[in-house]
């Protein structure tokens, strides 16, 4: 299990398995009556991190974000954000994710996100046995 | 367009005072306003604990970078239209170049460099200091959702 990063205690992220819930507060809005697209971008790009840093076998491997892009679907109100990332694929040196973001209805997406991740291993493929 | 509000000093003050007082989440990141031209802002977020994301080294997340972002290209739409219009993020995507410094602030830039009636595209780069040297590169488009 990975601990959060202060950041995420920032957004005050919670941790159900597999889903993070952003529990509305005023601190996360964007415009009257609506949530910041950065607070909801920050709530995906950490679920993506923490979902590939427990997939990865190697404790000492780093991982540094490549890119993300999101699309914004719906307005986030003034509601608990939740999302769920899903690996597409893991290699020794990318994880490609995508992440899916949503409010009360778990099928009404607000937003959906992709994100490239480098995963940095302290042994170099090339070492490995086999 | 010669009743643009944001064509003297005073007007754009208000402007970016009432831009910046609606937007906790900005306060919340502690970013402020650093200049703007006619179609482009630029906006900076100070180094802070609360945004790191990885305690070791105290680099800061870059979610943190991608909100700075999102702003200072939201601001870049309502400076190119002079005006406070509603508008929406359609999409954003950031590339990460390299991590921030650690006790660094980030500078974000954002153009609008084509406005239609209804979606406005933008581009822009975070920095910690020195523009040639970008921490990431952003390219998005926003709605406007004003429009008929």
């Amino acid at each position: 299990m990975t601990t959060m990063p202060p950041y995420a205690s920032m957004l005050g992220l919670v941790r159900s398995g597999a889903t993070f819930t952003m529990p509305f507060s005023s601190h996360l809005i964007g415009s009257p009556g609506r949530l910041h697209g950065g607070a909801v971008a920050g709530l995906m790009e950490i679920a993506a991190n923490v979902l590939v840093r427990d997939a990865v076998d190697e404790p000492e491997a780093a991982l540094k974000p490549v890119n993300v892009t999101v699309d914004y679907l719906r307005e986030g109100t003034m509601e608990d954000t939740h999302a769920e990332a899903f690996i597409m694929r893991i290699g020794r040196r990318v994880a490609n994710v995508r992440v899916e973001a949503w409010q009360g209805d778990r099928k009404r997406l607000i937003a959906a996100a992709r994100l490239n991740l480098l995963i940095v291993r302290p042994t170099p493929a090339a070492e490995l046995p086999g | 367009m010669n009743e643009r509000l944001l064509d003297d000093t005073g007007r754009m003050q208000r402007f970016v005072d009432r831009f910046m007082s609606a937007v906790p989440h900005l306060q919340a990141l502690g970013i402020g306003y650093v200049q703007s031209g006619s179609n482009w802002a630029e906006l900076r977020m100070p180094y802070a604990s609360q945004l790191v994301a990885y305690p070791e080294t105290g680099v800061i997340a870059s979610g943190a970078i991608f909100s700075l972002m999102d702003s200072a290209a939201g601001f870049s739409v309502f400076v190119t239209m002079g005006r406070f219009e509603p508008h929406a993020t359609l999409d954003l995507r950031c590339d990460y170049l390299r991590p921030a410094r650690p006790g660094e602030a980030v500078v974000g830039r954002a153009e609008c460099y084509k406005m239609t009636k209804r979606v406005a595209f933008v581009r822009g780069i975070a920095h910690d200091g020195d523009p040639e040297h970008p921490i990431a590169h952003v390219a998005g488009t926003f709605m406007l959702t004003g429009a008929k």
